[in-house]
């Protein structure tokens, strides 16, 4: 398969890059990673009249912790450098737990967390974790910069807020004020397939209680869900049976699942429930950061 | 210079831009005029006549097409040729001279880790890139690594088996 015909543009600066995407008089489209992209060009999803290959901008290939904590991530930091981040495990571990059930290992040497967050794939990982962690996109265009809640970013299956000359440049989480905990559960029929249903949980706490909550959901709705009822359940109270049964059910009750080939809605409903509970009762039982398949999974 | 694409070249209109690329395949620096919609999977089959490199499902799932991108595997069948300017390109026809076998190909013929072939380009670059990271990986490492590399035939048993040996062989304990 080839893509349709396209113009082709290697800026070497954002101003550059920003000025390619004005030109492009909202056909262009910023190529990043291009895991995603590339395939929906080939089978004609899209069909830009420009590319603007991001690739050869200077300085974008980063994952960093600012002296106050928030972790900003760079839309050139691929999958792989998150997967072998030495400061994620300890910070972010809601993160380390998903960048190794991204895709696959070849595919995630070229995609990128900011890439597939502007996909918006409602059955992307990333989504679920950001949300979960209550992070945002900082958008770069002719005006400067502005920063948009992941929440607010994503408004349907394969849509995003970005205006057409603007370009995502990274993605931010906040620090966090308490400990933090947390993971990603997945389930997929085979590594590279999309989730039949995953889970993201990222929690801190303080004084031995749920000091901030945060479940995001993968696959299982039009688009990331973001299960604010169940996480705030858990907000100022210790993580105990009760609670965590009471949270995973709302977990449950917050998927839109569809029945298809990789499941009936209700198995799903119930992967939710059981992955909620899961990463919650690691957590409770000193895990810090829970992560896994479903099917191989480790807690560290 | 290599022209590239003639069977696209051919419907190309004067008015579609190409684009003069530099990329190194294989450690010897080739210089090719594409067309920026040329998948970089046609132009080492297509262009440079390197058919080792194999298009299976042309739709980022099976690694048929990987190749080592500046030493990275990558699936060549999602990345614009336009991409590689500049950059290094390792296809299974550079993993060793023309009459030698690289100790990742020797493993794969001794432990019977073909079948069809048609898979295994892209097994082998995914373990050469493992290997060079990793020289003594366990069985579970190797399982995951080549997790993006699909085969139909061998139920992926004697592949793993081969990657170790290479391994061993690598490490100079065999």
């Amino acid at each position: 398969m080839y893509p349709p015909r396209f113009r082709y543009e290697a800026p070497r600066s954002i101003e550059e890059a920003i000025a390619a995407l004005q030109a492009g008089g909202g056909e262009a489209k910023v190529l990043a990673g291009g895991q995603s992209l590339v395939p929906l060009l080939k089978l004609r999803f899209a069909s830009p009249d420009v590319l603007v290959d991001i690739n050869g901008l200077p300085g974008l290939n980063y994952h960093k912790v600012d002296p106050d904590g928030t972790l900003r991530i760079g839309a050139l930091c691929r999958h792989v450098d998150l997967e072998r981040s030495t400061i994620l495990a300890s910070r972010v571990p809601t993160m380390a737990a998903a960048a190794p059930l991204v895709a696959d290992p070849i595919v995630r040497n070229r995609g990128t967390l900011v890439g597939s967050l502007c996909h918006a794939d409602p059955q992307g990982d990333w989504a679920a974790v950001v949300t979960a962690l209550g992070g945002s996109i900082v958008a770069q265009g002719p005006n400067g910069r502005r920063t948009i809640p992941v929440a607010q970013f994503v408004t349907g299956p394969f849509q995003n807020t970005l205006a057409d000359d603007e370009i995502a440049i990274e993605a931010v989480i906040p620090a966090a004020k308490g400990t933090v905990a947390g993971g990603y559960l997945k389930l997929e029929r085979r590594v590279g397939d999309f989730a039949t249903a995953a889970a993201a949980v990222a929690l801190e706490f303080s004084g031995g209680v749920v000091s901030r909550a945060g479940i995001a959901l993968t696959g299982v709705g039009g688009a990331t869900i973001d299960a604010t009822e169940a996480a705030a359940a858990l907000v100022g109270k210790p993580l105990t049976i009760e609670t965590i049964s009471g949270a995973s059910e709302l977990a449950a009750a917050a998927a839109r699942p569809k029945t298809d080939h990789r499941g009936t809605a209700a198995y799903k409903k119930h992967i939710v429930r059981t992955f909620v509970e899961r990463i919650l009762t690691r957590v409770s039982a000193g895990g810090q950061g829970v992560g896994g398949t479903g099917i191989a999974e480790r807690a560290a | 210079m290599t022209s590239l694409f003639e069977e696209i070249r051919e419907d190309v209109p004067a008015d579609v831009p190409t684009k003069r690329v530099t990329i190194t395949v294989n450690g010897q620096s080739r210089t090719v005029e594409v067309e920026p919609r040329l998948l970089l999977a046609h132009m080492l089959r297509q262009g440079l006549r390197l058919t080792g490199t194999h298009t299976g499902c042309d739709t980022t799932n099976c690694g048929a097409c990987t190749v080592l991108f500046d030493g990275d595997p990558i699936k060549s069948c999602t990345m614009l040729a336009v991409q590689a300017d500049g950059h290094e390109v390792t296809t299974v026809e550079g993993l060793a001279g023309p009459s030698e076998l690289h100790p990742v190909q020797e493993g794969f013929k001794d432990e019977h880790g073909l079948q069809c072939g048609f898979c295994t380009p892209g097994m082998m670059i995914a373990a050469k890139a493992l290997l060079d990271r990793n020289p003594d990986p366990t069985e579970e490492e190797v399982r995951w690594a080549l997790s993006g590399n699909l085969c139909r035939c061998t139920g992926y048993q004697n592949i793993v088996k081969s990657v170790l040996w290479a391994a061993k062989k690598l490490r100079g304990e065999s």
